[in-house]
């Protein structure tokens, strides 16, 4: 990890015209991400987590500020950033390998180069074997195991993930969540991950950004003093983990407030 | 797997079986219940006519105007119709200012626009060609309309994020996501396209099956109506059957299932 900062939000702020009370999703939030660190956002449910993720992949330009990636400015989707949600995307009319290609063909690489780098991660993430596999004969944790190598094909600066496990069983997300921890570890890589699951905040990441609820903004930093970030499963062990767990709860007012306060349906 | 096979075989049992009893039934059925020739001819009357039809009425040749007309209706009016569905899909302002005229000739029934066709154009084949291109534009036109609507934003997102531009996006995601429904319209197209052509030979000229059916009822030939019947449906279950095929080609990624459903 250096100090080079990967991901910089400066003073944003985003309201949305299109609502009638000029609806302000988040305010000035400032925060950085630093080269090959790995932060995690949490908060309650519409407190402007995704808002910041869209700004930050160029999506949606910030009413008030500005985010930068790699030193330069966001004016728009770049291919410094890639993003993965909870829903796969995957092109159902494309195979596998197909769906990996897909941001790197979008980005016009050389078919050889693309067909090299979808199958190198396909067989890093061991699903080199259902390359010529279509997407609806997948399992909900290999469908997203596609999405996340099609995210890293594109050999992005920053990974941008929105709830990347929420929709896959317990056990498959603990098993996704050493893959990427392992993956992000292995590849140097930086990300931003949006998460309702407080452990799952803890056990990926090397700081936590707490948000308040709209407009959001960010009313803590929790820096996560575990070892072994690339294994999660063994983080989750560390007696110390509840300690953070417990005052994330805190922060977010989870015993006091009453559960619309939180995300608590997600 | 195999349970599914075993559903196959029984369901095509009891088809053939139905086949059979219905085939009986307009064989003897009639004589039984004391049916006059003139109204329901027996299957045999029926094939006897058909063969004299063939002989000296030139069937094959009206068939294959018929046919020809129902491939070029379906043709052109399917091109038509996807044109202006990805046009109009991709253009807010473009389906706001036209969709009360495309409403009003939606609600318009389209066959009673054949006379007029037929004084425009003559006795010729154009105006039958015309009205099935009218009638076959609608379903097509509004499948792929919804589903350029319905494209999952998220997906088109995703493309933007990868920084598409907006020919990459049309081609990459809403295109292919657009085949789907786009092959639901063909399919009812296909059959909608031989209602348009017969009504268009009905209503004049001396050409195709359209023209065998009025001829044969000005006859009280009750037999040559049922041959036409007969052969107008073979045309519509060809053309039918050309769309499952192409439709089983370019969707051949969807599960089994989604296809079969006919």
């Amino acid at each position: 990890m250096s100090d080079v900062v990967r991901l910089e939000y400066r003073n944003v702020t985003m309201r949305f015209v299109a609502s009638a009370k000029g609806l302000t999703a988040v305010q000035g939030v400032n925060f950085c991400v630093r080269d090959g660190e790995v932060v995690s956002l949490i908060g309650p449910s519409g407190c402007g987590k995704s808002t910041l993720l869209n700004i930050g992949s160029g999506l949606y330009t910030p009413s008030a500020g500005e985010a930068f990636v790699d030193g330069e400015r966001v004016e728009g989707p770049n291919a410094h950033v890639a993003f993965m949600l909870q829903k796969d995307l995957l092109l159902p009319w494309r195979t596998v390998l197909e769906n990996v290609m897909f941001g790197v063909e979008i980005q016009r690489l050389a078919l050889p180069e693309r067909k090299r780098r979808a199958q190198a991660l396909l067989e890093n993430l061991n699903l080199a074997e259902f390359a010529g596999h279509y997407p609806h004969q997948l399992s909900g944790g290999m469908r997203q195991r596609v999405a996340l190598a099609r995210t890293l094909a594109v050999d992005p600066s920053v990974l941008l993930l929105d709830e990347p496990f929420s929709a896959v069983d317990a056990q498959t997300r603990m098993v996704l969540q050493r893959e990427l921890a392992q993956t992000l570890k292995r590849a140097g890589k930086t990300a931003l991950l949006i998460t309702h699951d407080l452990l799952e905040a803890v056990t990926l990441s090397d700081r936590v950004l707490v948000m308040s609820r709209r407009p959001g903004r960010i009313i803590d930093e929790i820096r996560v003093e575990l070892p072994q970030r690339d294994d999660p499963i063994a983080r989750r062990q560390a007696p110390r983990v509840h300690e953070y767990v417990a005052r994330l709860m805190d922060r977010l007012d989870i015993s006091h407030v009453g559960q619309d306060a939180v995300g608590a349906s997600a | 797997m195999n349970g599914n096979s075993s559903l196959m075989r029984r369901g095509t049992a009891v088809s053939v079986a139905l086949l059979v009893v219905v085939l009986a039934a307009w064989q003897w059925g009639p004589g039984l219940l004391g049916i006059p020739v003139f109204i329901i001819p027996p299957l045999s009357a029926v094939f006897d006519e058909f063969l004299r039809m063939l002989a000296v009425s030139g069937l094959m040749t009206h068939t294959g105007i018929t046919a020809v007309e129902v491939i070029a209706g379906f043709l052109l009016g399917s091109l038509l119709g996807a044109f202006f569905g990805y046009v109009l899909g991709m253009s807010p302002t473009a389906e706001l200012a036209l969709s009360p005229y495309i409403l009003a000739l939606q609600i318009a029934p389209k066959v009673a626009f054949a006379p007029l066709f037929i004084l425009w154009m003559g006795f010729t084949l154009y105006p039958k060609i015309l009205v099935a291109i009218l009638i076959v534009f609608f379903p097509v036109m509004v499948n792929v309309l919804t589903a350029i609507r319905t494209v999952d934003p998220d997906l088109v997102n995703l493309a933007r994020a990868f920084t598409a531009t907006r020919a990459q996006i049309f081609w990459k995601i809403e295109f292919p996501a657009s085949l789907p429904p786009l092959f639901a319209g063909l399919r009812i197209a296909s059959t909608l396209a031989v209602v348009g052509v017969v009504v268009g030979e009905l209503v004049g000229g001396n050409l195709g099956l359209g023209y065998l059916l009025a001829f044969g009822e000005g006859q009280a030939n009750t037999a040559m109506v049922f041959v036409a019947i007969l052969m107008l449906t073979v045309v519509g279950g060809i053309a039918y059957l050309a769309v499952i095929l192409v439709e089983q080609r370019v969707l051949h990624y969807l599960p089994r299932r989604a296809l079969s459903g006919v």
